[in-house]
């Protein structure tokens, strides 16, 4: 059998054919389909209106609801959205639906996927959101579709794909503690551009992957659609193998895959990353990179940590290790990816305070577990940029109007150079405060 | 849609490289549900309302794509540059040109996810061009499209421009969308 990618293997093991290349064509079975209050409402009306208002959806365990976009608005609109969310749980009897005021609610899908169970390695999750790519980082195929695709896996759990290319990239070397996934990421996309992995899958590799964490690694996945990436993909190890484990409360077997030696890539980079800098996106493009070096000193008037990409455990730990003992110069906020994470805010302590202790005697806005001003959203949301203001923040899109006015401009990059940007009111290199 | 007309005429509307889904439709509009016909219209009205203005109508720029409350644009054509519809996963991104009456759009190529929603939607039809025709096409000419032949006769300036043929979505175009589709071969029962 010809050697394939662990991208191919996957797709070849959810269709019909023991090989499959890159460029065909084909259909396969999909394991999980994920979807939210911005896209759930059209897909569903998608799906009823093909398969009858009666129809039932293929499998309740495969299908998750997880509104998380605008959850804390006075928006009648949005909050109509969330109704049709929760009739249609309701109606179809879906186990895993994670309804807003309840003690279920969790925040941002992408984290919450893999918090309550529904991530595994070798499986096929497909979402109505770009950043389900996020899920590649526990070793399986994850990417994100529209309404109409969605819905058609709704009523049948299947869905044509084209194989893609998967292209390599290798890091070596140490990470140095001035440095995070997020610099890793905004690297790469700079390299390549933000069309570079158009139609195609992105596998990192190489120990300096495997020695990040699994929140790291879901940082580097969450962000190759920035490059135009169909999935972005992380064979599955011992750290994987140990947080899905714990995770897979429904106990759903499941089977890792690797990249078979000799598989061919459509390209390959290393990177030896102990040599890295810290990195920004410039606006108004994620590929559009500089050295911190490059652009200290750019004053500013915001800084924001928040959503799938930056919202997580270790973003704001290490948030946290520069703000603690300093206060912001420039509106700060603060925004957990889920509940689970505003609870860890809560708990953990660093110096003998709780994170939240140290954010908010910082000076920093707390924000609720939800997308919040990520993608801008309604006028009410939490931290929206509602005027031509520059933000320094941990998300992972800067194209105009993103985080709400058109003019607003955004610098992307990682929590530590985020926070030291944050206290200094200007963008900070973040080895000034680390030593 | 059903079944792509041969000939297809109509005004161009010029764009750069990299139109994201944010600057096709912001996501503060994204409240509307698609799937109900009244709200489906609105997308129209918002539809490039996040382009900033010196980009809007390439190029000479600030050319509003349709004065304020029109929810249909005069224009029939998008000419855009590389990556059309990069970022999200939004439907609502080729829901909004199809609403405010784009019928083609043609880029040098697309972000994946925009073109499978615009194939599979059945909402318009994505063509690749070989040239960079966003930097020969000015907003507002008249274009005619030949689709059996592939090719774009710009009626104002005179010129002819190949595309690349549509190749395995045209079945799916001219069924109208992946649903259509599936129930003309078989897949789905009809």
């Amino acid at each position: 059998m010809p050697a394939m990618t662990l991208t191919e293997k996957i797709l070849a093991k959810h269709s019909k054919s023991a090989v499959v290349e890159p460029g065909q064509n084909i259909w396969i079975d999909i394991d999980i389909l994920m979807t939210h209050d911005v896209c759930g409402p059209g897909t569903i009306g998608v799906f009823k209106k093909n398969f009858g208002k009666d129809a039932k959806v293929w499998d309740p365990k495969k299908v998750v609801i997880i509104p998380d976009h605008y959850i804390f608005t006075a928006d009648k609109m949005a909050n109509r959205n969330i109704d049709v969310l929760r009739e249609f749980a309701s109606e179809q009897k879906l186990p895993y639906y994670y309804d807003v005021g309840t003690e279920k609610y969790k925040g941002v899908c992408h984290i919450a996927l893999p918090e309550e169970g529904h991530t595994r390695p070798g499986e096929v999750l497909l979402g109505t959101d770009s950043h389900t790519c996020t899920a590649g980082a526990f070793g399986e195929f994850a990417t994100g579709i529209g309404n109409t695709d969605a819905g058609f896996v709704m009523g049948t759990g299947n869905l044509w794909l084209k194989v893609p290319p998967t292209m390599r990239f290798v890091f070596d070397g140490n990470l140095p503690p001035y440095l995070m996934a997020k610099d890793l990421i905004l690297a790469v996309i700079g390299d390549i551009g933000c069309d570079g992995a158009t139609y195609k899958a992105m596998e990192f590799d190489g120990p300096g992957v495997f020695a990040l964490n699994i929140e790291e690694r879901m940082t580097l996945c969450n962000m190759v659609i920035e490059a135009g990436g169909k999935n972005g993909v992380i064979a599955p190890d011992k750290i994987t193998l140990d947080f899905i484990n714990a995770k897979n409360k429904h106990k759903v077997p499941f089977t890792p895959m690797y990249t078979d030696p000799g598989a061919k890539f459509a390209y390959e980079k290393v990177y030896d990353i102990s040599k890295l800098q810290p990195v920004v996106a410039k606006p108004h493009s994620p590929d559009n990179k500089s050295f911190v070096s490059e652009v200290k000193g750019t004053k500013l008037d915001r800084a924001y940590i928040g959503s799938c990409t930056g919202g997580k455990m270790t973003d704001f730990r290490a948030a946290a290790s520069i703000m603690h003992g300093h206060n912001v110069k420039i509106d700060t906020f603060v925004v957990p990816a889920t509940t689970e994470v505003a609870k860890g805010l809560k708990t953990e302590k660093m110096h003998g305070k709780t994170l939240e202790q140290i954010f908010l005697d910082s000076g920093a806005k707390m924000g609720e577990a939800s997308c919040a001003a990520c993608l801008g959203g309604p006028s009410d949301t939490f931290g929206r940029l509602n005027q031509a203001i520059r933000c320094i923040s941990t998300t992972n899109r800067n194209f105009p109007g993103r985080m709400g006015h058109k003019e607003a401009e955004v610098f992307l990059a990682s929590p530590l150079t985020v926070a030291a940007s944050a206290i200094s009111g200007t963008i900070t290199d973040p080895r000034e405060y680390i030593a | 849609m059903s079944k792509i007309q041969d000939v297809i005429t109509g005004k161009a509307y010029v764009l750069g490289d990299n139109i994201d889904t944010d600057q096709i439709i912001p996501a503060e509009y994204l409240t509307f549900n698609p799937a109900i016909p009244e709200e489906y219209k609105q997308f129209g009205k918002y539809a490039l309302s996040s382009v900033p203005p010196s980009q809007s109508g390439l190029p000479k720029g600030n050319i509003p794509f349709h004065t304020d409350n029109e929810f249909v644009s005069p224009y029939t054509f998008i000419i855009a540059g590389k990556n059309f519809g990069c970022g999200s996963s939004r439907e609502h991104a080729p829901v909004a040109l199809d609403a405010a009456g784009i019928k083609v759009v043609v880029a040098e190529f697309y972000a994946r996810i925009f073109f499978r929603n615009a194939v599979n939607g059945g909402y318009l039809v994505p063509f690749e061009c070989q040239d960079r025709l966003c930097e020969k096409v000015c907003t507002g000419d008249e274009l005619k499209l030949d689709v059996p032949n592939c090719k774009l006769h710009n009626l104002t300036t005179k010129e002819t421009y190949p595309l690349n043929p549509l190749g395995e979505i045209a079945p799916i175009l001219n069924a109208g969308g992946i649903f259509p589709y599936a129930k003309q071969v078989g897949m789905l029962k009809s």
